[in-house]
């Protein structure tokens, strides 16, 4: 195997990667076996903190029930976050500049002011506003929609901009008006050519909903920890179900 | 304004931006080392290495930060007795948040700095190699300088995304913008949005400059090719 770094090996490197592998392979073990140690001094290993997970009750009344707030929570951010980033997409791309210019302006804000801050204001802040209490799962939905959105409408943005002009300019040829270049010549293509770019954005929506923890949105995290953990103690195996997940 | 004029709430909100810089400061310094070390493992002729890099990464860039802060807490100091300070438990608290924000952050340094070597064609290690350099010239006079200039717009998101991070550390009651932020507006229900704007507007101030000087960075010093 030759990479930019490395040539192909001849026999003198290979000897010498041999040796660097077992070298490697006994202090990653070294390594290892001494963080077993020290969780087996704790009693993480215990047969008693790892049994819960084998018995359905746990599964029923605190794992799946949090697996599916977490994944109603990031279905509502989904769907919201898309439109929301079209939408701005599209208004920052406008012609006219009373709608550009705020439409980027918001995009600006809500990508730089951290999700954490955004919900607290929604959960903690807004009902001295509204006078009236707000569902933490919209608190969580709102902040995920507003952040995600924004990075969203930005990649569509570049997308769109990627998109040849030879394409827009072809369409406009042939008589499109400006809203069905934009729906049938740019956005498909530039939608394609993000593909990569959304589906990571919404896996990491999707890893943000543990922060409805903090506000306890009775998410994953904050069953696996709060309510398992607190019970039984074991932290090692509650945190590795939630990673899992 | 009246909340911001007290100079008890300045203090705060003052302090708690200070933390912020400090968490991404030391978090930043430690992931950009721990993230190069990982990087040059996953890129090394050694099995086990690369083993190693591949899992870090896919481990701590599938783990949501919340639970990697929340395990330094709760996991590394609580039940296992990892302490930084035992007299000063604000420290403590501190250097635990920049533990778990470093070992998060060092998994996307390690992609970063994997791809910006990858943008390096291999004709031009190979060419260096027929001109007879080792090892480390080749990585040292070819492909490192070019390799860092098509990494600098991503180190930017990577600072950026880490400062904003940062907030998280206040689960484990570091004293930074997120929970001061929540303080301020539980003690005074009638300025919530005075006090929501100015702690955005604080993030704003810092980070979109950032974003556009990275920016500018990565145009002025793109390698074209």
């Amino acid at each position: 195997m030759s990479s930019v770094l490395y040539d192909v090996p001849g026999p003198r490197a290979r000897r010498r990667n041999r040796l660097l592998t077992a070298l490697c392979t006994l202090a990653l073990l070294a390594v290892g076996l001494y963080v077993y140690r020290r969780f087996d001094a704790r009693g993480q290993w215990d047969a008693a903190k790892w049994q819960p997970f084998g018995t359905a009750g746990l599964w029923r009344d605190f794992i799946i029930p949090g697996l599916v707030q977490t994944l109603s929570a990031a279905a509502a951010g989904m769907v919201l976050a898309l439109a929301f980033g079209v939408v701005f997409a599209v208004a920052r791309l406008s012609d006219r500049w009373w709608l550009r210019v705020p439409a980027g302006a918001a995009v600006e804000f809500c990508r730089a002011v951290p999700l954490l801050l955004m919900i607290f204001f929604v959960f903690y802040g807004l009902p001295f506003v509204i006078e009236a209490p707000v569902p933490a799962f919209w608190a969580v939905v709102t902040g995920l929609t507003l952040y995600n959105g924004s990075v969203l409408a930005e990649a569509f943005r570049a997308g769109i901009n990627a998109v040849p002009r030879g394409q827009s300019e072809a369409a406009y040829a042939i008589g499109m008006r400006k809203g069905q270049v934009l729906r049938y010549v740019l956005v498909p293509q530039a939608a394609r050519a993000m593909l990569p770019v959304i589906v990571s954005q919404l896996v990491v929506l999707l890893k943000d909903t543990a922060l409805g923890y903090i506000i306890a949105y009775p998410e994953l995290l904050e069953r696996g920890v709060n309510e398992v953990a607190a019970n039984h103690g074991n932290v090692v195996g509650c945190t590795s179900a939630s990673t899992a997940a | 304004m009246h909340v911001f004029s007290d100079p008890a709430n300045r203090a705060v909100y003052l302090s708690s931006f200070l933390l912020i810089l400090k968490l991404t400061g030391a978090a930043g310094v430690i992931a950009l080392v721990f993230g190069v070390v990982l990087a040059a493992m996953r890129v090394s002729p050694v099995p086990v290495l690369r083993g190693f890099g591949t899992a870090w990464v896919n481990v701590f860039r599938n783990t949501p930060l919340t639970l990697i802060i929340f395990f330094c807490y709760f996991g590394l100091f609580v039940n296992l007795g990892v302490t930084y300070s035992d007299d000063d438990i604000d420290l403590n608290n501190f250097w635990l948040g920049v533990t778990g924000l470093a070992a998060y952050t060092a998994a996307f340094v390690c992609e970063t700095v994997r791809s910006g070597i990858n943008t390096v064609p291999a004709g031009q290690a190979d060419a260096a190699r027929a001109l007879g350099m080792t090892f480390g010239q080749t990585l040292r006079l070819v492909v490192l300088p070019q390799a860092t200039r098509s990494v600098v717009a991503p180190f930017g998101s990577i600072l950026i995304a880490l400062a904003k991070n940062a907030t998280i550390v206040g689960t484990i009651g570091v004293l930074e913008s997120a929970s001061v932020m929540r303080q301020l507006i539980n003690d005074n229900g009638d300025a919530v949005i005075p006090i929501f704007l100015v702690f955005a507007g604080t993030f704003v101030a810092l980070l979109v400059p950032t974003g556009y000087l990275f920016g500018w960075l990565a145009k002025r010093l793109a390698v074209r090719r």
